[in-house]
């Protein structure tokens, strides 16, 4: 399981969560969410140490981390 | 593996209307976090501006009513006096605050009323379409100022926090930022503290907010965070502007 779920129908695909992370373990999909938007994804997710700097910058609320 | 992150218990399941990175569901969860924290859920009312996060009530699994434009803290003036036992707080953006509002706020801070201010500046009007705010950064391009704001013609970006630094009831004022995680830390401690100075009944507290707006900045959302500190924080530097919390 991965470390940082992200909710890919509330993600509104800014971006700051991907420049937020040090480790570079999110990306931008390719797929879009019903909404249209080309929500935030994790790529490696083995890269994460579960900093929570991704869920302090989401300003929609759509990350939720566990450790 | 134990969850160590998510959305605050206090805020209902909605996703937030605003635009793909703003600042304003970044605040909305350090409140909601800070309401959990101090455990005043069912007895904290909020009054929400208007603005761009006039139905944060939607959000929120807490008390709030609603104001007119500008008068937030006349509203939670009422509450806070018919109910000195609930925690009051106002949310209010640059438009609603530094513009309409600058009367009330002022004389809410004068009077030292028991209530906690959230004061987001984002330089700009929000909801209406980008105008100039009162906050808007001389040179700054809005809508109404297409060839930057000009101090001659129009005057200098208000500086609404050290002005209510200077007035006898406020307690506690201090200008953080939302642009970062370590900001946003910090920002979280003050929104605490604000409502903490308020559980001791002490007198007024705010926390001004800077906050981006990257739709009305026509900025993308990691250029519109380094344009808050870059250029924002020029104008509006960050830290306590008044603390006599411990006198």
């Amino acid at each position: 399981m991965s470390k940082v779920i992200i909710d890919k129908e509330i993600c509104k695909g800014c971006g700051l969560c991907i420049s937020a992370c040090p480790k570079e373990a999110l990306s931008i999909s390719k797929i879009q969410n019903s909404k249209g938007f080309f929500h935030a994804e994790v790529a490696c997710p083995e890269k994460c140490t579960s900093c929570t700097f991704c869920g302090l910058v989401c300003p929609d609320i759509a990350i939720k981390i566990y450790k | 593996m134990k969850k160590i992150f998510g959305k605050p218990e206090c805020m209902t399941d909605k996703p937030f209307h605003y635009c793909p990175g703003c600042g304003h569901g970044i605040v909305h969860r350090l409140i909601g976090e800070v309401v959990d924290e101090l455990g005043i859920q069912d007895r904290t009312i909020g009054v929400p501006p208007v603005g761009c996060a006039v139905v944060m009530y939607h959000y929120f699994n807490i008390d709030m009513t609603e104001a007119p434009h500008g008068r937030t803290p006349a509203v939670a003036t009422g509450i806070k006096r018919v109910h000195p036992d609930k925690v009051v707080f106002t949310y209010q953006g640059d438009g609603d605050l530094a513009a309409i509002g600058t009367g009330e706020i002022i004389h809410a801070a004068n009077r030292g009323e028991r209530i906690t201010t959230i004061f987001v500046n984002n330089a700009v009007y929000g909801m209406t379409g980008g105008q100039m705010a009162p906050t808007t950064l001389v040179g700054q391009k809005t809508t109404t100022t297409p060839l930057g704001r000009d101090a001659r013609l129009i005057g200098y970006p208000i500086k609404i926090s050290e002005m209510l630094a200077i007035t006898d009831g406020s307690i506690y004022i201090e200008r953080v930022a939302v642009n970062k995680p370590a900001n946003i830390i910090k920002a979280k401690k003050a929104i605490k503290k604000a409502f903490q100075i308020q559980l001791e009944d002490r007198g007024f507290s705010m926390v001004e907010v800077l906050s981006q707006c990257p739709v009305n900045l026509g900025l993308t959302s990691q250029k519109a965070a380094e344009w808050i500190d870059n250029t924002l924080m020029k104008t509006y530097p960050l830290g306590v502007i008044k603390d006599k919390s411990g006198e």
